[in-house]
């Protein structure tokens, strides 16, 4: 009987596959359709590709607004009419760091043209580029963002500059609600649990007890003006330990998986022999066009790993794509309608520093944190770029040293202090290191119940001066409910360091409260710093126009400063533990006194006094035990 | 009589007030023998902290004193170390002029026993000369404000000393007889910390031998007179309770402080039995034991006053007595409350057993406590055990030594 279920299940599957398997043609031929026309468009605008045969001659890449709003617009009038308007862009930026450590940052971005939490509209059935599994997940839960990260190690600001696109040690979640949904609780419990399914993560052990609800440090970063924070959850896991079984499904939702395009590169083995590996999955709604007429689910990809490779490469400072991931580059994603690498040259304007081969003639400029930076572009998508081996292998040879690298202008630290397993101070130390300018920042710090938090000890001190914050949201914790909130917004000023510090006790768990190795402790979510950093060269405002990936993802409202979010360091704090081997013991000892109590009471309330009689003495008692053997009276 | 008092107040002041301002203050406020998640002063500051900031102190779970104890910190915040010393004196000078009282009594009882020749014969040397008397009062102030458990809870300011202060007044009021006085004064210290609910079947028992009703059930005057207390009881608790909602607009203090009392959440170690024990409690039989060990607190109450009847004040000290030894947060300022009246039955010491032992123990637990957290939290060597091991024997004491009391009353 079973192997007969089998045989029909098999038919059923073959018959089914053989269906589904022309409209899977059709798809790609469709998007290879797309990725042609827009190849061809592509090479338009780039009008100096055709003759870019001379490779030492250096050319710019048309990024900037003015050009490329005209072809914007001719874009979207090639565009509007094609029914399906999915779009999948991938690059990769190389940014060598002045450490000698290497920056490498892949961003996948799928463009959905559907909106299905519009109503009416509430099953949405036809998939091609946007995962399904994902799809699925944001209509059934009425998601209007989602963020997650996972990251392992932690980002050196110091060292290594500002990421693209920031993220704490272990796994990050926020999620804003679509406005409709009644229980955002429910929704978001049950979200973490599929989420945690999805990325073979510990995402269940996001409880009510680790999510918090900032009030305003977690806006959202596509459309919608949503303000009201009753439909934003964040929780973090700092302890979450990333590995390959969390990269295999990341990988998967891409749409040439990891066969084709940037993502072979992705090898588990050399992503997570780094310093740094951090890889994360955001979804926003975004405008279409620059009028917003209609609205478009962007779903981006980021990964990004620091390869160490002063330390493996025996001293030399040289690498290659080769020597990072031990694969080479062979073709683009053939859905992909760009696929780019980007190699950071700002440095290295005239060739002193280090050289790059093969050399690239297109040249792009973009603003990025604050900072006009230059890059070399490699197209995919152009045969050229392969060369005749049909590889491409990115290879940089260092010259000479580096220079020092410009301070980060916003910074910070975290630590614990204080001894003994009773109290405890949280200091978190923030630098503004802008030579001039003061400017706000919002401090969030989530801290879990176990550390009761004393917020009137709460002191923020810049240059050695009271430095009272001009907003503050707290909210407390309830034991084994809901975790401190605390959101400040201080005036960091210039050229400071501002120190804020709060004292906290520690509580003494249930047993069974501990995590399996309690004497390791109990860690503390990062802090999260939000600001918005005054930059040095003008932002462009323009959201919707064709830059590069890692330059667009937080929009900017104005052009003198630019957002930043900085994670302090995780804490790790000890809890004072009781002993785990003796809770029959413990119960037993403490009934016993209890009982002790219990028992003299029932003495004192059951005793009646009576007067004594003495006994007689031993060896009278005896005498009258032989003499009633014998039937003789008894002594008095 | 009043110089001796006065002496022994401004004794007890300048000690005070010489630890208020010496480094050992800062100390002494975190001790978790001194200081319960209940009544830590630290916890105070911190719900007057939170009022400022806009956000419900009840909506955490730091603060846990009753809404009156805001307001009455709202105001009085700057001068708090004046008021936990004016609360000493005051509950030093009520324990004075009660036990005064209920020496007079005693007396008198004592003569009308002796002319009408009721005393067995080898009773006599068991009477109560009043040369003995005379010093009794001072005594029990002088047990009350010089004890090192007092002073150290007032140094820490724990609210421990105002709720006894309240439980003073009570008595003082009951043995007066003015029971209109003595139901509010009970109400206040139900409202406080829920327990003294117990004191109430004493009280009643006192006012009935007072007025010369005997507890009958079937006698009308008797349950005359208990309606009546019991109403002027539960009116006042009503009409505290309503003014806590009016002064805060919502419920949200009754799950925070009663809630908190009753069902032990927060394992803090202290002095009393419940915190290990519900940190290694399986947790299916945690709200079996938590109903156990909370109804030992209001079991014994019956029993007692049936066994007691004749001897009002002595079960007031006995119930005080279990009330700090099974309440949940304990602290050395509840047991200093009742070790204030041991020099009040000072003509039973002869008859005591292990009195010695029951002393030692007390004394070097108390010595320990400090030793063994120091161990546990700071340095590491020893564990949660060892502190433990300290709060049974110490409470194994406790146990023992009242109960030695009773037996020969």
């Amino acid at each position: 009987m079973a192997a007969h279920r089998c045989g029909l299940s098999l038919v059923c599957i073959l018959f089914f596959s053989s269906l589904a398997h022309p409209s899977r043609c059709d798809t790609l031929e469709k998007a290879n359709d797309n990725t042609a026309t827009k190849r061809s468009i592509s090479e338009v605008n780039t009008d100096g590709s055709v003759a870019g045969e001379d490779m030492n001659e250096r050319q710019w890449q048309s990024t900037d607004v003015e050009v490329n709003r005209s072809d914007g617009t001719k874009n979207s009038e090639t565009f509007t009419p094609a029914p399906a308007k999915d779009q999948f862009q991938e690059e990769l930026v190389i940014r060598p760091l002045h450490s000698g450590d290497i920056y490498a940052s892949f961003q996948f971005r799928t463009l959905w043209d559907t909106d299905f939490l519009q109503e009416g509209q509430k099953k949405v059935s036809h998939y091609r580029l946007f995962p399904k599994s994902l799809g699925q997940v944001l209509s059934k839960f009425s998601v209007q963002e989602l963020h997650i990260s996972f990251t392992q190690g932690f980002w050196r600001t110091m060292q290594w500059g500002q990421p693209f696109i920031p993220s704490p040690p272990g796994a990050e979640l926020w999620v804003w609600f679509h406005h409709t949904v009644s229980d955002v609780d429910g929704n978001w419990k049950e979200l973490t649990n599929v989420l945690s399914g999805i990325f073979c993560a510990s995402l269940n052990f996001i409880d009510m007890t680790n999510t918090v609800q900032p009030s305003a440090s977690f806006k959202p970063l596509g459309l919608g003006n949503a303000t009201d924070h009753r439909f934003l959850r964040y929780a973090t896991l700092p302890r979450e330990i990333v590995c390959t079984e969390n990269l295999t499904p990341w990988k998967k939702l891409l749409p040439c998986g990891s066969k084709a395009g940037l993502a072979v590169l992705m090898k588990s083995e050399k992503l997570f022999h780094s310093s740094f590996h951090s890889q994360a999955v955001h979804i926003r709604p975004i405008c279409q066009d620059e009028q917003c007429t209609s609205k478009a689910w962007e779903l981006r990809q980021t990964l990004n790993v620091v390869f160490d490779h002063y330390t493996s490469g025996q001293g030399k400072k040289e690498w290659s794509l080769f020597k990072m991931f031990s694969r080479t580059l062979t073709e683009a994603c053939p859905l992909a309608s760009s696929s780019k690498v980007y190699v950071d040259i700002t440095d290295n304007p005239e060739g002193e520093l280090f050289e790059l081969s093969p050399a690239t003639p297109l040249l792009s400029q973009a603003v990025v944190l604050g900072d006009r930076r230059t890059y070399s572009v490699y197209d995919l998508t152009r045969a050229e770029t392969f060369g005749q081996l049909r590889s491409f292998n990115l290879l940089l040879r260092w010259k000479g040293d580096s220079g020092d690298m410009l301070r980060p202008l916003l910074h910070a630290e975290r630590y614990v202090a204080g001894f003994g397993l009773q109290t405890g101070e949280i200091h978190t130390v923030i630098y503004n290191n802008h030579p001039y300018r003061a400017f706000p920042v919002l401090l969030m710090d989530s801290v879990p119940w176990y550390l009761q938090l004393y917020i009137h000890t709460l002191t923020v001190t810049s240059k050695s001066r009271d430095n009272k914050p001009s907003y503050i949201h707290y909210q407390p914790a309830k034991d084994r409910h809901r975790p401190h909130l605390l959101e400040m917004l201080i005036q960091l000023p210039p050229h400071s360091m501002t120190e804020v510090t709060v004292q906290f006790e520690r509580a003494l768990l249930k047993w069974t409260e501990y995590t399996p190795d309690p004497n390791h402790g109990f860690y503390v979510g990062s802090s999260v710093i939000s600001a918005l950093v005054p930059s040095m060269v003008a932002m462009s405002t323009n959201f919707t126009q064709d830059q590069p990936l890692f330059s667009s993802f937080v929009p900017v409202k104005e052009e003198s400063s630019y957002f930043v979010r900085v994670y302090t360091e995780p804490l790790l704090v000890n809890l004072p533990t009781p002993d785990f081997s003796m809770p029959y013991n413990v119960i037993c000892l403490t009934c016993t006194v209890v009982a002790v109590g219990y028992g003299s009471f029932y003495n004192l309330l059951t005793r009646t006094f009576q007067v004594d009689e003495p006994s007689p003495p031993l060896a009278k008692r005896l005498a009258n035990f032989i003499r009633r053997i014998r039937g003789v009276p008894l002594l008095a | 009589m009043a110089a001796p008092l006065t002496l022994l107040l401004i004794v007890a002041v300048t000690i005070r007030a010489v630890l208020f301002r010496s480094s050992l203050a800062e100390l002494i406020l975190e001790r978790v023998e001194v200081v319960s998640p209940l009544n830590a002063w630290k916890r105070v500051v911190e719900g007057l902290a939170l009022l400022d900031l806009g956000v419900s102190p009840y909506s955490g779970d730091v603060f846990h004193e009753t809404p009156l104890m805001i307001y009455l910190f709202h105001f009085m915040v700057d001068y708090a170390e004046i008021v936990f010393m004016v609360t000493d004196g005051l509950t030093a000078v009520a324990l004075y002029l009660s036990i005064q009282t209920y020496n007079k009594n005693v007396f008198r009882k004592q003569k009308y026993a002796l002319e009408s020749d009721r005393y067995p014969a080898d009773c006599l040397e068991l009477l109560r000369s009043p040369k003995e008397m005379f010093y009794i009062p001072l005594k029990v102030a002088m047990f009350y404000l010089l004890n090192p458990f007092t002073i150290l809870s007032c140094v820490a300011k724990s609210t421990c000393g105002l709720n006894n202060a309240i439980i003073a007044l009570f008595i003082l009021c009951t043995l007066k007889g003015s029971a209109l006085l003595s139901g509010i004064l009970l109400a206040l210290a139900t409202y406080q910390s829920i327990y003294p609910l117990t004191l109430f079947a004493p009280a009643l028992l006192f006012f009935l031998q007072r007025l010369y009703i005997p507890v009958n059930l079937r006698r009308s005057s008797f349950w005359f007179f208990t309606l009546q207390y019991a109403f002027i009881y539960v009116g006042s608790l009503v009409v505290i309770t309503g003014l806590s909602f009016f002064l805060l607009g919502s419920w949200d203090f009754i799950p925070s402080v009663y809630g908190f009392i009753f069902s032990v959440p927060d394992l803090t170690p202290n002095i009393g039995l419940f915190w290990y024990f519900f940190a290694e409690m399986f947790e299916h039989f945690r709200l079996f034991f938590i109903c156990v060990f909370q109804i030992n607190v209001f079991f014994y109450t019956i029993p007692l006053s049936i066994k007691l009847k004749e001897h009002p004040v002595f079960l007031i000290f006995m119930q005080i007595a279990i009330i700090s030894i099974f309440k949940s947060y304990p602290t050395v300022g509840d047991v200093a409350l009742y070790m204030a009246f041991l020099p009040a039955w000072s003509h039973l010491y002869r008859f005591l057993r292990n009195i010695f032992l029951v002393s030692c123990v007390l004394l070097a637990c108390s010595a320990l406590f400090p030793v063994l957290w120091h161990l546990w939290i700071y340095a590491g060597s020893a564990n949660s055990n060892f502190y433990y091991a300290i709060t049974l024997l110490f409470n194994f004491g406790q146990v023992k030594g009242p109960i030695l009391i009773s037996h020969f009353t």
